[in-house]
């Protein structure tokens, strides 16, 4: 992934829709019911949000898992 | 002595008479499970039988040792107290009104008040069950030489003696069956198989001695005759057995155990998925267990009761729906004919991995049978069946049935040994036959093959596992062309290639092993006659070869080097041939189909994304969705395009840069949470 994290408080990443900058924000992740709450990163305008690779591949991919043998 | 460990505190109070062997084992026993024990001993010291060997043979302090856990436990240890009736210091009577329970461990009493309560046997001794250890009194058991003599003294039966007593006390006083599930206990012929082939016969060691008693040294030579008895045939043979550590039997308990939890985490829902229902274990158990049969049977309770996982089956799921549908399903009589003799079925395997094979045959099989010989592409739904989803089987299986119905009811002649046995399973009115038997014609084998100086060797698939008209008939066809291969096992024994049950989308490293290990058992080229097979073992780096390579050879290429299709190629494969069959052997246009979009994905994403299982299709949905939407992001640092998408349950994420009339892909990734 080419994405960089420039500081903690912006990413090099640009919304083509709404030519907006990603910004952090408070979002909810859900599967199977169940909901958490997760910083991450989002476009101004859109709203829609950035899921970098390894956290796709990653984290999410256990916290996946470990919901479907719930 | 092993530890022994007080488990839970009961109120019941139990005497036990004699401390002998059998008296201070029942002693220990009881006390162990909780209940409050009263050890009696007419002697001043327990265990004056061992005591008397001499400090040379067995020294007082080993037997104080074992002696110590009474206290532990805290019996209560009442010596120089005689259990009479004429008076002694207590009175049998006495102890079983005092008392829940007695258990009488010491020698025979000749007194004539016993009989006033306990019945008598005709050799005028208490009369004791021999399973049981229960006397006419149902608050008193007996063991030991009370119960076993005249005959000789055994310290090792006055030990059992007395550890199954207080197995017969605990359930007594626990009101249970004293008889249910004890046929085993004790002296019993075992049912457990051992391979002894890999031990050398050693004879027994003699004492030396003259009183026939062992030396240390002898005692240690004897004893290493011994080796660990188990069975273990099938987990021998089987990676994924070997796997998760255990066998079998313990198995099938966690896997039950698995499927009763109600709330918490089932850790073995990834188990009972890995397996690939191949079979051996059962063709290789004595008993006959199949653990394939238990793995089946789970997935379909887990299905019904909603807790299979979601993502475990969907991707195989989806590929037999696309094998379902209108880009592969059809079924049309030979060119020229209004009905057909017999439905050429090749699967959707042979298909995915080698579509002009599936051409060669049909267009051999309509040259050579009479009747006509109608197609029909489609799936037979096993990869439902193997994922537990019989909703979904049966249902593929109508659709087959009524393909089938609408042409006749002709035989089918398949290609695919997975086919061979769902369709014979599951449609016993169907008559199904194996394609190899329909090539064995002399003329077509002739000059084919090898010269046998580099030999194959034969890999079986493993769903026709030890069925002659497969496994035989695909021999013949080597046979006709002189290929003369060796022999991996003995016939019907093959393994499994992984593909079968589903277990490479669920476990894909356990698959690997398997295919290595299946690999490794030759250094010669595999022959095999089932697509995925070959397939298996092209992914993982082995040469291979589809019976078909050598009947109806491709060119000058090197068969055995074909790489597997992959998951995005075994689809376009099977629309290709659907359209190739169509357009060549019924002049029918197939309505124009959307043009895709273009993309250029270099080899290593490819990889990635048979490993994430990301197909083709999907990437190109993915910016399609993009380009016409707009939703799309830009990373200002190499002016990549990073577009996801959600079409069903997955988010596909893809970096991408429009290229000419092309997409070059730079990175594919996808999960299954959402975020919002
Ligand atoms: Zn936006």
């Amino acid at each position: 992934m080419s994405v960089k994290k420039q500081s903690e408080s912006a990413i090099t990443l640009v919304c083509c829709k709404c030519g907006e900058e990603f910004v952090k924000a408070s979002v909810t992740a859900s599967y199977l019911g169940a909901e958490f709450p997760i910083e991450l990163w989002k476009c101004h305008g859109c709203g829609v949000v950035y899921i970098p690779e390894e956290l796709a591949v990653g984290k999410m991919l256990k916290v996946e898992q470990a919901l479907e043998d719930k | 002595m092993p530890p022994i460990r007080k488990v839970g505190i009961k109120q019941q109070r139990v005497a036990v008479v004699g401390g002998g062997l059998s008296g201070v084992t029942a002693a220990l026993e009881l006390s162990a499970k909780g209940y409050e024990v009263t050890l009696y001993e007419a002697g001043d010291t327990l265990l004056s039988r061992m005591r008397a060997m001499g400090e040379d043979l067995l020294p007082q302090a080993v037997i104080d040792a074992d002696l110590e856990p009474l206290e532990k436990l805290g019996v209560q240890v009442k010596l120089q107290t005689l259990i009479s009736f004429n008076g002694g210091d207590c009175g049998i009577a006495e102890l079983i009104e005092k008392f829940d329970a007695v258990y009488m461990g010491c020698g025979q009493p000749f007194d004539a008040e016993w009989q006033n309560l306990l019945a008598k046997d005709n050799l005028n001794r208490i009369q004791i069950d021999p399973l049981t250890y229960a006397t006419s009194h149902a608050r008193v058991f007996g063991g030991g030489t009370l119960r076993y003599s005249p005959a000789p003294y055994s310290p090792i039966t006055s030990i059992q003696e007395g550890r199954y007593a207080a197995v017969s006390v605990d359930r007594y006083l626990q009101g249970a069956s004293l008889l249910a599930g004890r046929e085993n206990e004790g002296l019993c012929t075992s049912k457990l198989y051992t391979d002894i082939s890999g031990y050398e016969p050693t004879p027994e060691v003699k004492a030396s001695s003259a009183d026939g008693h062992y030396s240390r040294e002898e005692a240690q030579q004897e004893a290493v005759r011994c080796f660990p008895c188990s069975c273990m045939e099938c987990v021998k043979t089987c990676e994924y057995l070997k796997e998760y550590g255990s066998y079998p039997k313990r198995y099938v308990r966690e896997i039950y155990n698995n499927l009763c939890i109600v709330m918490g985490t089932r850790n073995l829902n990834k188990m009972i998925n890995s397996c690939s229902l191949c079979g051996l274990c059962e063709v290789r158990c004595p008993e006959h267990v199949s653990m394939a049969e238990i793995c089946l049977d789970a997935r379909q309770t887990m299905v019904e009761t909603q807790k299979m996982p979601v993502s475990a089956h969907e991707f195989a799921l989806r590929d037999m729906a696309f094998s379902a549908s209108d880009s592969f399903a059809m079924a049309r009589h030979q060119p020229g004919h209004s009905s057909s003799a017999a439905l050429f079925f090749p699967g959707c395997q042979l298909s995915a991995s080698s579509p002009e094979h599936v051409q060669s045959c049909y267009e051999f099989l309509c040259a050579s049978e009479p009747g006509g010989i109608g197609l029909v592409l489609g799936c037979c739904g096993a990869p439902a069946l193997w994922a537990g989803r019989k909703d979904l089987f049966d249902a593929s299986m109508q659709q087959l049935e009524a393909t089938w119905t609408r042409m006749g009811k002709p035989r089918i002649i398949t290609a695919c040994s997975s086919c061979f046995r769902t369709l014979k399973e599951a449609k016993p009115e169907i008559q199904v036959q194996s394609l190899w038997p329909h090539l064995n014609h002399e003329e077509l084998l002739r000059g084919k093959g090898n010269d046998n100086s580099t030999p194959y060797a034969i890999h079986d698939p493993c769903s026709t596992r030890g069925v002659e008209e497969v496994e035989g008939g695909a021999r013949d066809l080597l046979r006709g062309m002189g290929v003369l291969p060796l022999e991996l096992n003995p016939r019907g024994e093959t393994t499994c290639c992984g593909y079968g049950g589903l277990a490479c989308f669920v476990n894909p490293e356990l698959t690997a092993r398997t295919i290595q290990r299946r690999a490794a058992e030759s250094t010669a080229d595999f022959i095999t006659y089932c697509a995925m097979c070959r397939d298996s073992f092209a992914r993982q780096g082995k040469r291979a070869l589809h019976v078909l390579d050598l009947i109806f050879p491709e060119g000058n290429d090197d068969a055995a080097a074909r790489k597997d299709p992959g998951y995005s190629g075994r689809q376009e494969n099977r629309a290709r041939l659907k359209k190739t069959m169509l357009e060549r052997l019924w002049k029918e246009g197939q309505t124009a189909v959307k043009k895709a979009t273009s993309v250029h994905i270099p080899e290593e994403i490819v990889a990635l994304m048979e490993r994430r299982m990301i197909l083709r299709e999907d990437v190109c949905t993915t910016i399609e969705h993009a380009e016409l939407t707009g939703e799309k992001m830009m990373i200002p640092g190499n002016g990549h395009l990073l577009a996801c998408y959600r079409p069903a349950c997955v988010t596909y994420w893809v970096e991408y840069a429009p290229a000419n009339d092309t997409f070059d892909v730079f990175n594919v990734y996808s999960h299954r949470m959402q975020v919002r």
